[in-house]
């Protein structure tokens, strides 16, 4: 075992832990991607075309389950909280570094577990219970439920550790002097996630261990034949998997306010109401949401239409924080470049999906629309594109940080166009046969003729996705080792991670221990 | 502190006016869920393209406008005084909570409605299995697609199997052309209505992921005009005394004050 192997396997340093949660969760997108293929070209026409319906929905099960608890996740609170976190704070590294570790460590087991599925055990016995493994359909199939357990469990354990340690080392490890208002919205942000995280991650963890016990050990939480409750497990899972958008959002919306914020070199537009209006109220409501995911399932009248004014209410704390976003943009100085372009496309991005989220927050409206394409399309604006985007907005703007070079290129501004052109071309067309009722989750439509050539156009954009990602990734690994030598501060940022240490920071992450006066910060660019 | 008080006025009157503008919606009353649900859809696609326009057209422009001049310019982003901080807090907040507390008004009005069932529906009874549909009129007639008389409202009770031969799995009845949706679960029973206003012959197709037959999981709801509906259920009823299976009851119709 080479040295250099060695010495990442069994690092401690947040930064390196935050460049192995990138490889991990770049490598479960580029899979998971591929099984959005599979999908999309399944879909192209009505009728069973390349895969049969078992391979389908084994696609649709590790495309769900990947994307959010190995990619963005992984993506947003492993790498960007992981490497940038205590950097912003000006701290030497995280509270627990061997915790961190050990974080990463099931992080990379869950994700060889996940691969394992799919390459080995796909005869017959793959996981098709979609990423939500709804009972009684996941105690019954012959697909292998206890892979999606145990990666679960994993992956929980993984956040609830990573949760632990990121909001001692925010509590402890600030600068001396750096007060509660002179934090990073992104450090905020993903604190708020964390918090989410802790809170309701024992949740999920509880029942689909219900799930596994029903499953092989022959007990009866949700066999309705029996006395179980076939919803009671959807209770539990969505009263995590709510707030789990919240911890993909928060981050995600985090990155983009750095981002615009240092593009702009412009301050926070009322960073007050941002954070204890909008991020402290989106935490405060997100739990409170959960019945929206159960709309026609019978639940009880008066539940429905109460979850529907909580659902409604959550856009008053998301409206703070979009306030500050488009404040910041106001008399700002814009530099643009590919970072910043992904940042200004969020501002689409996430006003066309938090939009198309108001119809669905009503329970009259849901009624007709549950489990259409209009919502699978209108979350993948806020999961597949806003949050997506914030991850590679980051990886940009950070890149001179963990490089010293910089990204950007002819390749990376190719990359963007075509995954920008080809997101619109993929999930419009899937708002519009939605809301004339074309099922999610279908391999087959035969019922529905007419939605044919908007599947094309679907499926044309997806490829066009596959190729943008393909120039950006590439690009990526181009620019780590051919890049443009960047400065140390190549944007003019005033936050601790670019003013006050080396392109990639060393071990210790700040050559002189930091502290921060009274009237700094990170967006003070007037002065 | 004088100027703080004026933006919690100019907040507290946003959101009088907000509730004076919701209590009207209250009142609404939607006779028919599938109209209701396209009245309602129709106003919100204005109420929603006119807020995208607003804060896309905000977005694009400022971030055309403030592009850099000069690479070593900073930006003048406002520093807000306390009141105006809080006043930028409240108003936006009172604006969005208004329109929230708005579409809610309008949202449980029609929500009324597709859980009230009007007196004199007709009763179909609809259970799901692995992968198939099934109607049961109760009157001894039993069919794959499902057969409604224009003008009557039409209740579905619905349920999947769950019996000692094989408890089945979570399905759900959608029903794009009637606006309608409900999951249909072993164990449990739910309810929808609607009522068809023209003959039309339109799919209902299942919702809720159920394994490998799930998109072939599909039937008709075709929608007849009353003769034409009086003389199909008496073709199936002839149909079944020439099977020997004799007529045993009639076609249930809820009355009022049934408890659902």
């Amino acid at each position: 075992m080479s040295s250099t192997f060695k010495e990442w396997l069994f690092t401690t340093d947040h930064k390196r832990i935050g460049v192995l949660y990138l490889i991990g969760s770049t490598a479960a997108f580029v899979v998971a991607g591929i099984m959005a293929l599979i999908i999309r070209l399944e879909q192209m026409d009505p009728g069973a075309q390349y895969v049969t319906a078992g391979t389908y929905n084994n696609a649709l099960y590790f495309h769900g389950a990947a994307m959010i608890l190995a990619f963005l996740i992984p993506g947003l609170t492993g790498f960007a909280a992981n490497y940038f976190l205590p950097l912003m704070i000006g701290a030497p590294d995280v509270a627990f570094p061997r915790i961190n570790a050990f974080s990463v460590w099931l992080f990379w087991v869950a994700i060889v577990l996940a691969l394992l599925q799919t390459g080995i055990v796909a005869g017959g016995t793959a996981v098709d219970v979609m990423w939500t493994g709804y009972p009684p359909y996941s105690v019954d199939t012959a697909g292998n439920t206890s892979f999606y357990v145990f990666t679960v469990h994993l992956l929980g354990f993984s956040s609830i550790l990573g949760a632990v340690n990121f909001m001692v080392t925010v509590i402890y490890m600030r600068a001396p002097g750096m007060g509660w208002n002179q934090l990073n919205v992104f450090v905020w942000t993903t604190v708020a996630a964390f918090v989410l995280q802790l809170i309701f991650i024992p949740v999920l963890a509880a029942a689909v261990t219900l799930l596994l016990f029903d499953k092989y050990l022959g007990t009866n939480f949700f066999n309705p034949y029996n006395g179980g409750d076939v919803l009671l497990y959807q209770n539990l899972f969505w009263f995590y998997s709510h707030p789990a958008v919240y911890v993909i959002f928060l981050p995600a919306a985090g990155i983009i306010m750095e981002i615009v914020a240092t593009m702009g070199k412009n301050k926070v537009f009322n960073y007050k109401a941002c954070i204890y209006g909008g991020v402290f109220g989106i935490t405060a409501i997100g739990g409170e949401v959960w019945i929206h995911h159960l709309y026609v399932t019978g639940m009880p009248d008066w539940l429905r239409v109460g979850m529907m004014v909580t659902t409604l209410l959550i856009s008053v704390p998301v409206g703070l924080y979009v306030m500050s976003m488009w404040g910041t943009l106001y008399k700002a100085s814009i530099t643009y470049n590919t970072a910043m372009m992904y940042a200004a496309a969020c501002y689409y991005l996430v006003l066309l999906g938090g939009l198309t989220g108001i119809p669905l927050a009503m329970t009259s409206i849901t009624v007709h629309m549950s489990e259409t394409s209009f919502v699978h399309a209108h979350f993948h604006f806020i999961m597949a594109m806003f949050s997506t985007f914030a991850v590679f907005a980051s990886v940009y703007y950070w890149f001179p940080k963990m490089t010293g070079r910089l990204a950007d290129s002819m390749l990376s501004y190719l990359g963007f166009w075509l995954t920008f052109i080809g997101v619109n071309m993929t999930f419009w067309p899937l708002f519009i046969i939605g809301v004339d009722g074309m099922p999610r989750r279908y391999m087959d439509y035969e019922m529905f003729p007419q939605f044919a050539s908007y599947h094309h156009i679907s499926t044309y954009g997806a490829l066009v996705v596959s190729a943008g990602v393909a120039c950006m990734v590439i690009n990526w690994v181009v620019s780590a080792f051919n890049g443009k030598p960047s400065p140390d501060n190549p944007w003019g940022s005033k936050s601790l991670e670019w003013t006050h240490c080396p392109n990639p920071p060393g071990p210790g992450n700040f050559p002189k221990p930091v502290t921060v006066s009274e009237d700094w910060t990170p967006y003070n660019y007037g002065k | 502190m004088r100027k703080v008080f004026k933006n919690l006025w100019g907040g507290a009157l946003t959101t009088a006016f907000a509730v004076a503008m919701a209590a009207p919606a209250l009142a609404l009353e939607f006779d028919n869920p599938t109209e209701g649900w396209n009245i309602l859809w129709h106003e919100l696609v204005i109420d929603l393209v006119i807020i995208g326009t607003l804060f896309g057209g905000i977005a694009l422009i400022w971030l055309f406008v403030y592009k850099a001049k000069n690479p070593n310019d900073h930006g003048q982003g406002p520093t807000l005084s306390t009141s105006s901080a809080i006043g930028w807090a409240l108003i936006p907040a009172a604006v969005f909570m208004a329109d929230d507390f708005f579409l809610a008004a309008k949202g449980w009005a029609l929500w009324n409605t597709q859980r009230t069932v009007p007196e004199g529906a007709m009763e179909v009874k609809v259970r799901a299995e692995r992968w198939a549909w099934e109607f049961d009129y109760g009157n001894g007639v039993v069919s794959d697609t499902l057969t409604v008389p224009v003008g009557q409202p039409v209740v579905l009770r619905m349920t999947a199997k769950d019996d000692p031969a094989g408890r089945d799995v979570l399905h759900s009845f959608g029903m794009p052309h009637f606006r309608m949706t409900e999951d249909v679960m072993p164990g449990r029973t739910t309810y929808i209505w609607f009522k068809a206003t023209e003959a039309v012959d339109t799919v209902v197709t299942c919702r809720e992921y159920c394994g490998d037959g799930h998109s072939s999981m599909y039937s008709t709801v075709s929608a007849k005009a009353e003769a034409d509906f009086n003389q199909w259920m008496a073709d199936e009823l002839a149909a079944l005394e020439d099977n020997g299976t004799k007529q045993t009851a009639s076609v249930t119709v809820v009355g009022s004050g049934d408890k659902l």
